[in-house]
Order: structure tokens, then sequence, then C-alpha cells
């Protein structure tokens, strides 16, 4: 360690992953919470230990990662991309192909350490194959390359059926378990309830912790990126492409790794949605799928990596609030409750006047369509007032404590 | 003893009719102090572009090292060892001030992506010897108090000079200066004269010094080329420069000398 003026740590310490105490502490507490929730030891986070809660929390981990993948592309790197489900699709299917067992399709029946890593890896080729073209676009025209690739890959995945499955039946993944080859009990079994260490587990539970430590490893993967030298240039495309090239980062270059790398992300994720899933239909990797991700990253907050935590879970867990406070309302509307006239208002019961229609012939929106209306304003609300996303009000949050009592 | 680092032969370049360079030549010395001026319109960043690939010319040559960089990509370029600053600033404005430093390391250092993403030792070592040569950087260029901020937060005056220590961090063989204390006052040029100065001495980098501000180009510059809408019209030592009536009419207009 040197000593110079004016610099406080040594620069192993300050360029550490979790650069200070107060972090790493965070960080390791957040992670402690998580691992107590199936075992339901502190009682706040008990309600989630539920199969119905741990479903959604295993579906914002695996959107985690294909969201960490996003971020390199859209935060990192500048590039809009309205692809990434097909990246997905293409990763839940190479999974599919190299895992599954179902007859009359194309199954080869492999262990997970087999499909996992190629359902990354294929797509990150592709992403290198189609980045020629996305690369020489730039702002709305990629957007809009990107977008006819998901048209594309719908239309493909409708119509591989050996691969895919029929549309609106779809196929079965592999079950999630670890085999050494194709023996007939697993050697580990993340899917179906049972022991472990004594501790008797639902399926969820334990499909919960293998995603859990799969997305740690991913967080630090994309952590890491973006410390060093291939995240540096990512961001300086970005900023400014032309200066950039200039300092001797080559622009098709930076950006072919940047499609590649989301891409790779993209396809794991895809892979642990179809395996967690079970059985998806070829209609799955849609433009809605795609956008469920850009507004992860922009509420989020471009750019960072805890913000697309953040934005992962906001955007996962949101249908279900959503869908909680509307059927509180509903309920108060019916009951005569406190709040039943904003109930009778936004609520559409039985076929009544009402925003929002709890079944599905209701006048109302769905709330399938209430949540796709939320996400639009919410990533119109923060595009114009937040740039940060979820991971700027923190700051201002942290800083307004940080300050306190001189709130200035 | 060898030819000249970086040669211009005969370089025409023209937008769509206008000339914005022609037929210009001359030769940059190895541990030489280059100046490029004459009045805005030029052609003097265009000739600049030239430089990092960014403009191809029509006509003409440009040779580094007694070999034609014509029509290759300016990150290769770089590579060569070519480092730039611009007339208005260019910094990756939501990077901090490290982080432009370390940015500026890129073709000196070559972590890929996947030892970055794994921190493997070689990505550990490379960073933290980077950060070593960035904070020699720092030093140098009196930057200590600004390190974490983003860029685009910092001053004018302070932006300039990190602008600067990203070019110098490239480890380049020649530098290029494109009006480097454009709108600074007089204590903030003299400051600036001063690293330009240790930065030739000190790390033996040749500079090509583009710059409006005459009495500095007079006295850093050891040789000066004058452009006047493209075309070379002098070239030579400060003193005879000053002297050239065709440069003195091209300053100052035909009817003082007439
Ligand atoms: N990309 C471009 N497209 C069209 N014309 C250009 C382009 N770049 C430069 N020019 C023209 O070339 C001529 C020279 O411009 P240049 O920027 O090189 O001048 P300069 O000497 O740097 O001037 P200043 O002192 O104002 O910076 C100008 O007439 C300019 O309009
Ligand atoms: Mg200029």
């Amino acid at each position: 360690m040197r000593g110079r003026p004016n610099l406080f740590a040594s620069y192993a310490a300050e360029q550490g992953i979790l650069p200070t105490t107060t972090k790493k502490v965070s960080a390791v507490l957040l992670v402690i919470a998580a691992i107590t929730i199936p075992l339901e030891v502190l009682p706040v986070l008990s309600q989630f230990s539920q199969p119905s809660w741990l479903v959604l929390l295993n579906r914002s981990l695996i959107f985690l990662i294909a969201a960490l993948g996003l971020n390199i592309l859209v935060g990192l790197a500048g590039q809009v991309s309205l692809g990434h489900a097909f990246f997905m699709g293409v990763g839940a299917y190479t999974a599919a192909v190299l895992g599954g067992t179902g007859a009359g399709l194309w199954s080869l029946g492999l262990p997970i350490w087999v499909w996992l890593p190629l359902s990354g890896i294929i797509p990150a080729l592709l992403g290198i194959l189609i980045a020629p073209t996305a690369v020489r676009v730039r702002g709305l025209y990629l957007a809009i390359v990107t977008l006819g690739l998901v048209f594309i890959g719908e239309h493909i995945f409708r119509n591989a059926n050996s691969i895919a499955g029929a549309p609106e039946v779809g196929r079965e993944w592999p079950r999630l378990e670890l085999r050494i080859w194709k023996e007939e009990n697993p050697l580990i079994d993340f899917a179906s309830d049972g022991n472990w260490f004594g501790v008797s587990l639902p399926g969820e539970a334990k499909t919960f912790y293998f995603l859990l430590v799969m997305a740690i490893v991913f967080v630090f993967l994309a952590k890491n990126l973006g410390r060093t030298r291939i995240g540096r240039s990512f961001a300086a495309i970005r900023d400014r492409d032309v200066a950039a090239e200039i300092m001797g980062v080559g622009e098709f270059r930076a950006k072919t790794q940047a499609f590649a790398i989301s891409s790779f992300y993209a396809g794991v994720s895809g892979a642990l949605f179809g395996v967690v899933v079970g059985r998806l239909i070829p209609e799955t990797w849609n433009l809605f799928l795609s956008v469920q991700f850009v507004a992860i990253v922009l509420i989020g907050g471009a750019g960072t990596v805890a913000g697309t935590v953040l934005g992962s879970f906001f955007v996962v867990l949101m249908p279900r609030m959503v869908e909680n406070v509307t059927r509180f309302l509903g309920d108060q509307a019916i009951d005569g409750g406190v709040l039943s006239i904003v109930g009778d208002f936004v609520v559409s019961i039985d076929g009544d006047f009402g925003l929002i229609s709890l079944s599905a012939q209701g006048p109302g929106l769905s709330i399938f369509q209430l949540n796709q209306v939320i996400y639009g304003l919410l990533i119109a609300v923060f595009l114009i007032s937040e740039p940060l996303g979820l991971f700027g009000i923190w700051i201002r949050i942290r800083n307004y404590w940080k300050g306190w009592p001189f709130t200035y | 003893m060898s030819g000249p680092l970086l040669e211009f032969e005969n370089v025409s370049l023209s937008f769509k009719g206008v000339k914005a360079l022609s037929g210009v030549s001359f030769g940059v010395q190895d541990g030489e102090l280059f100046a490029i001026i004459g009045p805005n319109g030029a052609g003097k960043t265009s000739a600049f572009n030239c430089m990092n690939g960014v403009y191809k010319p029509q006509e003409g040559d440009i040779r580094w090292k007694g070999e034609s960089i014509l029509g290759r990509r300016p990150d290769r370029i770089a590579e060569l060892g070519i480092a730039r600053t611009f007339q208005n600033i260019e910094l990756f404005a939501h990077m901090t001030v490290l982080e432009n430093l370390l940015l500026g390391r890129h073709i000196r250092t070559d972590v890929g992506w996947f030892s970055g993403s794994f921190w493997t030792k070689k990505a550990r070592r490379e960073e933290l010897d980077n950060r070593d040569k960035v904070e020699d950087i720092i030093d140098l260029l009196e930057i200590e108090s600004w390190r974490q901020y983003p860029v685009a937060l910092l001053p004018y005056g302070i932006q300039k000079r990190v602008e600067l220590g990203r070019a110098v961090a490239m480890e380049p063989e020649l530098l290029l200066l494109d009006e480097p204390v454009a709108g600074m006052n007089l204590e903030e040029t003299e400051g600036m004269a001063r690293f330009i100065l240790d930065i030739r001495e000190e790390l033996g980098i040749s500079i090509i010094l583009v710059e409006h501000d005459m009495g500095l180009v007079m006295d850093i510059a050891d040789r000066i080329l004058v452009l006047d809408f493209g075309t070379p019209i002098a070239m030579g030592v400060p003193a005879d420069v000053q002297r050239d009536p065709e440069v003195i009419k091209a300053y100052l207009g035909e009817d003082v000398v007439a």
C-alpha cells in the first residue's frame, strides 16, 4: 500500500466490489434475510414462505438474471434492445432439447451441467452472429431491428413443433435436478418436496435456494464486468462513441461483446424460466416479455446493478400487489367497508361499472391490462423525472438520512 | 536518424465542395512540439481528424513512422500510440474522473470480459496496476481532489485537465492537443502550459498543438505550420513565422499589409 494525499484507503480496498463496510454489511444481511425466508425464522418475512409467494420470488430471481444482461446492453453500453425475449427463448429451447425427456420432441435427456452452460453459450453465439446487422444501426432503429427479432423468433418457435411443441400446447422442460449423467436417481433434486439437512422443505423452497445462488453469482459477474476494462469500454461507447474509438475502443467489437454477453444472461434466464415453470407455450417469448425487461432496467435505474435487483423484484411482484389491492377494494365494496365507495368506483363486480374487473368478462380493464398500463406509466414517469430509477430514489433517501437532521 | 514520426504528404480533404485541407505537407519529428495555427475554419481540427482516421482525405498520404495509416480505423490508429484531446471537451460524462482516466488505459491493457467478470488474479493485478499509473497522472495534473466526481460536475478548466490526463494515460508517443487553453484565463493558461511542457519533458511525448493563443504558441512551440482556408501558407520556427508577411495578412486582413 502506497500512501498518497487525499486517498483514504488502499487501492485494493477502494476498487473492491463492495468498497465500504456499510455496503458489505448490508449485502450480507440481505442474503441472510433471503436465506431465512423459506425457514420462517423472521416473522416479517414468514408470509413469503407460502409456495404461492415463493413462486413469485423464484420468478423474480430468474428475471433478475435476464435483467442484469439487458442492463449490460442498455444501461452500460447504451444499446436499446427489444430482442431480449428472443434470446431467452433460444436459451430455453437449448435447455429443453438438451435436457428434455419428452417423447415425440427433440430431447437428449442430458444433465444440468450440460444444458445450463449451453443455454447461455448458444444465444451468445447467435448474438455475435446477429450483432453485425444490429450494431450498424442506432437508437430507435436498433429498437426496431431487435423488435423484428422477437417477431421472427415467435414465428420460428411456433413452427418448430419438434423443438417447441405445438402452438398453445408447448413442451415440457427438464426438471431442476443434478445428475452425473443419465442415471435414475438425481444427486440433488431441487424441484420436489423433501428434507434438506433435516429440514422439511417444499419444492419451491429448494428451487428458491438454487436460484438464489445463481442470481448471486450473476450479480457478481455483472458487477465485476462493470468495474473492469470491458465494462468501461461499454460505458465509453455509450457516452461518446467517436471519442471512445479515438481512445482505442473498437466500437464494433464493444457492441458485439455487449450483445453476446447480454444474450448469454438472457439464455440462462430463459432456460431456468422453462425449467422452473415446467411447461411453456411457444408464444411465451413475445414482445411483452421483452418490454418487462426494459421496464425492469428503466424502473430500476439504467446502468446500476443494485437498481436492476430492485427493479426485478418490483416488476415481478407488482402485479400480485396490484391484484391484492384490487381484491381488497372489491371486498370493501361488497362488504360495505370504509373504502367501499372507492371500491365501487374502481372495481367492477358482477359486470357493473368499474375501472377494473376481476372476472374476465367485466367491462373494465383486466388485471393483466391494468398491469400493462402501470408499466407504461412507470416507464414514462421514470424516464422523465428520475433517470436513475428506483436506484435514484434510494440514493435520494440515503442522502436525506445522511444529512439528517439538516435537511438542506 | 530515421524519418519523421508523423508525416502529411500533400493531403487534401473536402466536404461537398468545401475544401477543408488542400495540399498540406509536413513532418513531425520525434520529441518535437509542433504547432498548427490558422484563423477559424482553417482546417486544423480536420487535420487532426485525418490523423485519427475519423476523416479520410481524398488525396495524399499520412504516414506513421514511414508507414501509411490511411484508411485505418480510429481505434487501430490509437493503438499505434496517437492520443488526442478535443476542442469541445469529449469526456465520458457519466463516468467519474477516475473511470475516464482508467478508460485511457484501454489500449495498454488486455483483461477481457471473462477475466473481468470473474475478477481473476490477472484482472485484479491489472486493475491495481492501472490505478497506480492513473494516480501518477492525477499527481502530475494536480486533480487529486476531483478523483471520484462524475466529470459532468467539474469546472471547465478541470475538465480540460482531465481530458489531457485521459490522453496521457494512453502512454502515447504522439499527443494531439486541440485548443487546450481555449476559454481559460491567464493563470489557468500558464498552468496548462506548464503541464504540456511537463508531459513533453518528463514523459518524452511528442506533441502537435492547435491553439489560437499566439502568446502560448510562440512561447512553447519548436516549429509552427500556418493554415489559411486549408492551404499551408508558412512553416518554420516561431520567430520566422511571426514575421512572415503572408501570415500577418491572413491574421490581420489585406489592408494592414497594403
Ligand atoms: N464534418 C464536416 N462536414 C462538413 N464540413 C466540415 C466538417 N468538418 C469540418 N468542415 C469544414 O471544414 C472547414 C475546416 O474546419 P475545421 O473544424 O477543421 O477548422 P478549424 O481550423 O479547426 O477551425 P476552428 O479554429 O474554428 O476550430 C470548415 O469550413 C468546416 O466548416
Ligand atoms: Mg477546430
